[in-house]
């Protein structure tokens, strides 16, 4: 990685399209479903039963577009990686920086910087946003963990990016990618989650893990074994499962 | 320069490449010629250090091509025009190129004046004609001024004013002193620019000559004769000592013979001839002949390819005496088309 190739990859990340509409579709579709999502729980407040009264939370409940956010930032990450192989760019790039570790750090790291100055800027748009709607039920920056977790939905985001791109590298289709990831993201690691059976394990999904950063409020009856910040340590591991993986098939392929 | 050394690529069960060894000097325009398939893309690939070897190495001025700092300031290529993202302006995909090789920004409108694409400069490439695009990836080639520039096939699909062009830009190329390497599969389009030749089939090499030599080693004079009376014209021929060879259709070839001595013995002797005339066998024919042996590897291109493929051979089989391995090839491709 030198300053030179992050240069050149800043330029190729800037002057593509697909950069704009990804990031922007990530943010507005985060922030707006938080906000729908606030002003419903607003309403509905005093229709909820005890235990879920007990676990409200109130900033949890306002990252409640990061479900489907998150896709736009998979969708992102995959793209910044495959634009290069669906193009046949890739061998220009590799002949340009024959150094392919080189190569696929500077991508990630600008990609990465870029996700997490978006990511942020949407965490914390979410979160006041939705507080603001949130009324009386809402809470404030300065509270125990708030801080923690708004920061943490911007972290979450970023990782999110960096862990498509891991896969992407390594299935170098945007087709496959996405067919893979969107679907995992957005169902199956929900229902892992969710499911008796499966959730012990399901909870050591990226996702599953990451997303405790954002919470606040532990649940009643909760028995997670980590916290959030190991929460996001284990999607962090899963991340570089994903880069290793995907520099080490780059590393051995022909381009 | 370019060292190729045992240079091997196998794909899986598909030797590509097998055991090249050749070197490609500066000052001059190398022709890399070979059938579609003969590997000659999968060389250049190995070369930039793209596909890994299966055995050999290849070294670009000493050095094995990862190992070059900015290696775009040593050897620009350009394999293939349409590997640019479309939706990025030509100026912005070159400056991500030199800005990864610490090449200075002027640098990019320097070689886009260069290849005549200034005035579409900010327009995004996917927009760009096949010439445009070849243009453009010349320009990246161009880039770092390199010393050393290959081209794979860089001709293809354009008019022939950027056909002109091109072969004017790699002679000055190489006028400068440059290493200049070119691929291409038409023996016809080398013979107009390179000074050496290097000619594969079936991953093999099978020349490595400078044009001159193969020029005059392969050009071939023979008389082309047609008459009714075959026996009597052969007896006249042979009393006067000279062979001449049966060809398929009632032809006869005389090779190295005179037209005028030829006609006067038949006259002599009142043989009719329907036919008498000079004839000078092309480098195609040549190119064809040598490669006779990878001839099947046409099975796997384009149709359009296969019809022009087969049209060059039906021309060569009529001038073909029956030189052995020329039939096979002819045989094969007829089955083809
Ligand atoms: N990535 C690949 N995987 C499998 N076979 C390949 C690959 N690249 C090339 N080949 C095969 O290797 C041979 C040489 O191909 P290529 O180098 O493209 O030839 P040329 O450029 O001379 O037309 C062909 O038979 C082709 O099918
Ligand atoms: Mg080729």
């Amino acid at each position: 990685m030198t300053t030179q190739v992050i240069r050149s990859e800043w330029t190729k990340i800037r002057s593509v399209a697909s950069t704009v509409w990804t990031l922007s579709l990530a943010a507005v579709v985060t922030i707006a479903l938080g906000m729908l999502v606030s002003a419903l729980a607003r309403q509905q407040f005093d229709n909820m039963g005890e235990q879920d009264r007990l676990s409200f939370d109130a900033t949890y409940i306002s990252f409640a577009g990061m479900g489907l956010g998150q896709l736009a930032m998979i969708v992102f990450g995959v793209l910044v990686v495959t634009n290069e192989y669906s193009t046949g760019m890739i061998r220009t790039s590799l002949a340009a920086v024959p150094r392919r570790g080189s190569l696929l750090a500077s991508k990630v790291a600008v990609a990465t910087v870029l996700a997490l100055v978006v990511g942020m800027v949407t965490s914390f748009a979410a979160f006041f946003l939705g507080q603001a709607l949130l009324g009386s039920l809402s809470t404030s920056i300065g509270e125990e963990g708030v801080l923690r977790a708004v920061i943490g939905g911007g972290l979450y985001m970023a990782l999110i990016a960096m862990f498509s791109m891991g896969i992407a590298v390594m299935l170098r289709s945007p087709m496959l990618s996405l067919g893979i990831l969107m679907p995992f993201f957005f169902l199956i690691s929900n229902i892992l989650g969710a499911v008796q059976a499966t959730k012990k394990f399901g909870r050591f999904l990226p996702d599953q893990a990451g997303s405790h950063i954002m919470q606040v409020v532990t649940p009643v009856g909760d028995d997670t074994p980590y916290g959030p910040w190991g929460g996001l340590g284990i999607m962090a591991l899963w991340v570089i499962a994903a880069l290793a993986g995907g520099y080490l098939l780059l590393r051995k392929r022909d381009a | 320069m370019i060292e190729l050394e045992g240079l091997t690529k196998r794909y899986g069960e598909k030797l590509a490449v097998d055991n090249l060894t050749f070197t490609v000097r500066p000052g001059t325009v190398t022709g890399f010629l070979g059938p579609n398939g003969a590997g000659k893309s999968t060389t250049m690939r190995m070369i930039l250090g793209l596909d890994h070897p299966t055995a050999g190495n290849v070294r670009v001025d000493g050095r094995r091509y990862q190992e070059l700092k900015d290696p775009l300031t040593y050897m620009g290529a350009l394999l293939d025009a349409k590997a640019v993202h479309g939706g990025r302006s030509a100026y912005n995909h070159l400056l991500c190129l030199a800005q990864s090789n610490g090449i200075p920004d002027r640098r990019v409108h320097e070689v886009l004046d260069t290849v005549g694409l200034t005035p579409v400069a900010r327009k995004k490439a996917k927009g760009f004609s096949l010439g445009m695009s070849q243009r453009l990836g010349i320009a990246a080639a161009l880039l770092g001024d390199p010393r050393i520039l290959m081209f794979d096939e860089p001709v293809n699909g354009l008019d022939p004013e950027g056909i002109h062009w091109i072969r004017g830009l790699m002679k000055s190329l190489a006028a400068q002193g440059r290493t200049v390497f070119v691929s291409s599969h038409l023996m016809s389009e080398m013979a107009l620019t390179a000074d050496h030749l290097v000619v594969i089939g079936q991953g093999r090499l099978l020349a490595d000559t400078s044009m001159a030599d193969f020029i005059e080693r392969n050009s071939r004079c023979y008389v082309r004769i047609r008459t009714p009376e075959r026996e009597r014209l052969l007896d006249v021929l042979s009393t006067a000592g000279i062979t001449a060879v049966e060809q398929d259709g009632g032809l006869l070839e005389v090779e190295d013979g005179e037209a005028e001595r030829i006609g006067e013995l038949a006259a002599r002797h009142r043989v009719v001839l329907h036919e008498l005339s000079s004839r000078q066998s092309s480098l195609e024919e040549a190119f064809m002949q040598l490669t006779a042996g990878s001839v099947e590897y046409h099975a796997h291109t384009g149709q359009a390819e296969r019809a022009g493929q087969a049209g060059q051979t039906g021309q060569a089989g009529q001038a073909e005496p029956a030189a052995a391995p020329v039939q096979p090839a002819v045989a094969d491709m007829k089955k083809e088309s």
